[in-house]
């Protein structure tokens, strides 16, 4: 319960420096931002790239197998996008970014509390807020989107590899089909879904982070419980999305 | 010596403490705290390990609430100030902490760089300047470009110091400056306090064990007591009167004795009953 307020206290604070204190003269500071957007975001990008890349092969594979014993193969294109669209490049980007930059975001604050350094921010009259953390969530909240259209993309080459080699479908064909089963409205939804659990992640790594008590051992646990949490909080958010635009 | 206290008694005071109480779960480690510091003084807080006075120093700065009792800064409580208050409020103190708690993200210079570039409209270039002369002061010229990683711990502690100066603060705190330091940079980091007070007019709160430094620099001293009396202040007064005091802690803190007895004297059997019914 303690820790779920000041979760929300952490929530209220960011919408005031996110929002209100650029316009008292108090703005964003893009080069930490920008710095941000490296780390959590471009750093990110092998690993979501390896990962998306798979999982459109074992999509393509595993539907081929099936609509085979039905003749169905031509379905394949279009089972691979809408799936990837809607659900799997969202939440599998999103476990990416838990895995290295949510933990790294934990552990980073986590250390930057044990050895005095936010305090010497708070005493230098530099809100941590607005050097720590408004930056952080202005990269997760630009580079969860863009990584997960980028996913999108690796997963439908991933794919075609398969439609390709394996099932002889040519390029045309395959984008074709690929692109039939997918609406502009599945799009902005699996966007919407990128930049909730980017929200998500940052707001948990962050107040996780900055909550840490004793040590290096503190760090190493508040580090666990930023990846655990964040992953419980991304499969709920991505159930409740789901259902909501199901009905 | 006296001639300061009573001059310096008629100004307002710059801190004051009033019965400051802190539990920490059934843990008192701050009792009914009670002292003034006037401006120009080199103010120690003195004391064991774990009587409470790092933790005092983190309710001066405002980043520890109290529990009961007021702290006073500039005539304001730091405990019941709004957070622009309080901002405002730092801008007029440095802190050096005990770690140095250098942002390890930038080089030495852009700590020291960093309240400059935050709280002044000065230019790149005098910025650049003010933060050599500052390195100088500390003797870390030719270090500026390096993490904090790279460089000891003493230069560590030298680093936070200049960038706590880079302001020219009128109220500086230190927390242990002195700890992990060689015999020599502990005399230069005393004579840096001592050229703050003397030059600028500056005060100075410092928290320490260090005998021979307490004796070098303070003004007036405080010292918190330990065991039966934690986080209560057991003496007060100038240096001379703490050396002539005639409690039996502070004496034997001054010079550096043990507890009436050693450890494991006497008896060995009666020793080791009464270290198990402690434990």
């Amino acid at each position: 319960m303690a820790g779920l307020r000041k979760y929300l206290s952490l929530c209220a604070g960011l919408l005031y420096w996110l929002m209100i204190a650029p316009f008292r003269g108090k703005g964003w500071r893009m080069g930490l931002v920008f710095a941000q957007i490296v780390r959590i975001g471009v750093h990110a990008v092998p690993m979501a790239a390896l990962t998306s890349l798979t999982i459109g092969v074992v999509l393509a594979m595993q539907s081929a197998a099936q609509l085979q014993k039905l003749g169905a193969v031509g379905f394949v294109p279009g089972l691979v996008s809408s799936s990837l669209v809607k659900e799997l490049a969202p939440l599998v980007t999103a476990i990416i970014v838990i895995g290295r930059s949510g933990s790294g975001v934990t552990a980073e604050l986590g250390t930057m509390r044990v050895s005095e350094e936010i305090d010497a921010l708070e005493v230098m009259a530099i809100h941590p807020m607005s050097w720590l953390i408004v930056p952080r969530f202005l990269a997760m909240v630009v580079m969860m989107p863009l990584l997960t259209v980028f996913s999108i993309y690796v997963g439908l080459f991933g794919g075609w590899l398969i439609a390709h080699f394996a099932l002889d479908m040519t390029m045309p064909f395959y984008v074709q089909r690929a692109l039939e089963y997918v609406a502009l409205r599945d799009v902005w939804i699996g966007l919407l879904k990128a930049v909730v659990f980017g929200v998500l992640v940052v707001t948990i790594a962050c107040n996780t982070g900055l909550n840490v008590e004793g040590g290096a051992e503190g760090v190493g646990v508040s580090t666990t419980r930023s990846v655990v949490v964040s992953l419980l909080a991304v499969f709920l958010a991505n159930a409740v999305l789901t259902a909501f635009f199901f009905f | 010596m006296a001639s300061h206290e009573s001059s310096s008694q008629v100004a307002h005071p710059l801190i004051e403490v009033d019965s400051l109480v802190r539990h920490f779960g059934p843990q008192r480690v701050l009792n009914g705290v009670s002292f003034k510091v006037y401006p120009g003084e080199t103010f120690v807080i003195m004391g064991g390990s774990g009587c409470g006075k790092s933790t005092l120093l983190r309710h001066l700065i405002g980043t520890e609430k109290p529990t009961s009792g007021s702290i006073k800064i500039f005539g304001d409580d730091i405990a019941k100030m709004s957070n622009q208050r309080l901002m405002k409020a730092r801008n007029k103190f440095g802190m050096l902490f005990q770690s140095g708690a250098l942002l390890q993200s930038l080089t030495i210079a852009e700590n020291v760089a960093m309240p400059l570039v935050e709280h002044t409209r000065l230019d790149r270039k005098l910025i650049d300047t003010v933060v050599k002369m500052k390195l100088e002061q500390v003797g870390l010229t030719g270090h500026g470009h390096k993490k904090p990683a790279q460089i000891s711990g003493g230069m560590k502690k030298r680093a936070a110091l200049a960038r706590a100066l880079a302001l020219d603060p009128p109220l500086l705190f230190s927390d242990e400056p002195t700890a992990g330091l060689d015999p020599i940079m502990t005399a230069v980091v005393d004579e840096l306090t001592q050229k703050l007070t003397r030059k600028i007019g500056a005060t100075v709160v410092v928290v320490t064990h260090d005998m021979a430094s307490i004796f070098r620099i303070a003004t007036r001293i405080i010292m918190l007591g330990t065991g039966d009396r934690q986080g209560t202040i057991v003496a007060q007064g100038t240096p001379d009167e703490i050396r002539a005091h005639p409690d039996p802690l502070v004496r034997r803190f001054i010079n550096g004795e043990t507890d009436d007895g050693e450890p494991g004297g006497g008896e060995d059997d009666l020793y080791h009953q009464t270290l198990l019914r402690r434990t």
